[in-house]
């Protein structure tokens, strides 16, 4: 009895220090090295796996940043807290990123713009309805309103409101994800400092555009008159900001005929 | 030892005593990792790649050195000591030497350390009496066996997430249901096998 209990305590024992002795030895020939400075580079980054960077996702940029293969300031959404960061583990100075945010250039919601006179009913999304008819409003340039940003936005930032998408600047990480989606192009990726935005994609003549929607910029180019520091430049019938140039006086928005310039702040997260 | 022997075990493993659904063994990574077809697969290549590793040491272990001490009682807990450590050595091994198919299967390895599946494919092959190379087929015909039913299912889970489902079923309870569904389809395979091969 005592001795069927030994051997059995005996060859368990025997087993399991075996087990035990195989692992210590293979953990200790077989160690790879995990280079520190990855360790401690991917803890800084958000790991929201974006692909911002141009890289395929955190781990690769952090691999990328270890063996100096990449410049530590090409996160957006960790801003400049993540490039400071960076730097003091990396030991070099970097120049914070310009912070930016995602935002529609267009104002065309179902009060402001014409919708044709047909009804869709296919596969849904904006590529698909772009794809087959140009989409459901009259304007073939500005936001045709199904989401599909709102789908690929990695922070649920973007939510589609009277057939128009919004992006709320305090959840977007400005990773462009949108931009590339939209097949519009009528999402863009502004300095967040921006005070004035132009919300008009229609480079259309300025008659035939105003037929589609009420908000559109036909280009009168008054914003361009007015602006002290010539940030505004009119081409194919769109206002363009240089947010370079722009010192932010929102004089362009103060003269604006059609309201399709809009004072902003999103910092503030206003609007209007 | 037969050739035609070997096909029916394997055959039979993977279709009619399929691990998953007929026996309703390693419930949790069926559950858990079914959502998407190549993490069902990856996670399909992992338990076959550990039944056969587990297999091919806890035989000989079994017949040389318990059945000799007649302790064949101690078979769960030396089982699983020796699944869990050979799973460890494994990914050390593998992290060294194989870099890629780390990366692949890493994630994977360490929830099969304690998979029952993977205990319950090494008691069955004891306690069916099968010889080494028997055994070895057998482990073999549940890992693809544990791999069919997980792409099958992703394949069932992806339209179920399509579905419109009542909120009271929505998760688990349709998941579940679902499972059993697709186990019910199995149980079609009962009996064939002994007339497959006649």
């Amino acid at each position: 009895m005592v001795t069927a209990i030994l051997t059995a305590l005996l060859v368990v024992a025997i087993v399991g220090i075996i087990a035990g002795v195989v692992l210590v030895v293979a953990s200790h020939f077989f160690k790879v090295e995990v280079d520190e400075t990855f360790t401690k580079v991917r803890e800084c980054l958000p790991g929201a796996n974006c692909g911002a960077c141009g890289f395929a996702g955190c781990d690769s940029y952090a691999e990328a940043v270890a063996n100096g293969k990449a410049e530590a300031n090409l996160c957006v959404p960790g801003g400049a807290s993540t490039v400071s960061q960076l730097s003091e583990i990396l030991g070099v100075e970097l120049s914070a990123t310009e912070e930016k945010v995602a935002f529609v250039m267009c104002n065309g919601d179902c009060n402001a713009v014409d919708y044709m006179d047909v009804v869709y009913e296919g596969v849904e999304g904006c590529k698909a309805s772009k794809l087959i008819y140009g989409g459901p409003s009259a304007c073939k340039f500005g936001c045709i309103g199904c989401g599909d940003c709102a789908e690929v936005c990695p922070v649920n930032a973007i939510c589609v409101h009277d057939n128009l998408a919004h992006i709320n600047p305090d959840l977007c990480i400005a990773c462009g994800l949108c931009a590339k989606t939209c097949p519009n192009k009528v999402i863009d990726l502004i300095p967040k400092k921006s005070k004035v935005v132009v919300m008009c994609n229609n480079p259309e003549k300025g008659a035939v555009a105003r037929k589609h929607c009420k908000n559109v910029c036909f280009g009168c180019k008054k914003c361009e008159r007015v602006c002290p520091t010539q940030a505004i430049k009119v081409e194919n019938n769109i206002a363009r900001i240089d947010y370079n140039k722009c010192s932010g006086c929102r004089e362009c928005f103060d003269s604006c005929v059609t309201n399709c310039i809009k004072a902003v702040d999103f910092y503030e997260g206003t609007i209007g | 030892m037969d050739f035609k022997g070997l096909i029916i075990i394997l055959m039979g493993s993977v279709l009619v005593n399929n691990y998953v659904l007929s026996r309703f063994l390693g419930i949790c990574p069926f559950l858990g990792v079914s959502k998407k077809l190549n993490q069902a697969v990856g996670m399909g290549i992992s338990v076959t790649f550990v039944m056969l590793m587990a297999t091919a040491v806890t035989w000989p272990i079994q017949k040389f050195i318990l059945e000799n001490f007649g302790l064949g009682y101690t078979q769960t807990i030396v089982f699983i000591l020796v699944i869990a450590s050979l799973v460890q050595f494994v990914e050390i091994v593998l992290k060294k030497f194989i870099p890629s198919l780390h990366k692949s299967l890493g994630v994977y390895l360490p929830l099969i350390t304690t998979n029952c599946a993977v205990l319950g494919v090494t008691i069955n092959n004891i306690t069916d009496g099968y010889n080494f190379v028997e055994s070895m087929v057998s482990s073999l015909g549940c890992g693809l066996g544990f791999m069919l039913a997980m792409v099958i299912f992703s394949g069932v889970r992806s339209r179920i997430d399509e579905s419109s489902i009542p909120n009271c079923f929505r998760g688990l309870p349709v998941t579940l249901i679902a499972a059993s569904f697709v186990s019910l389809a199995f149980f079609g395979f009962a009996g064939i096998i002994e007339n497959l091969f006649a």
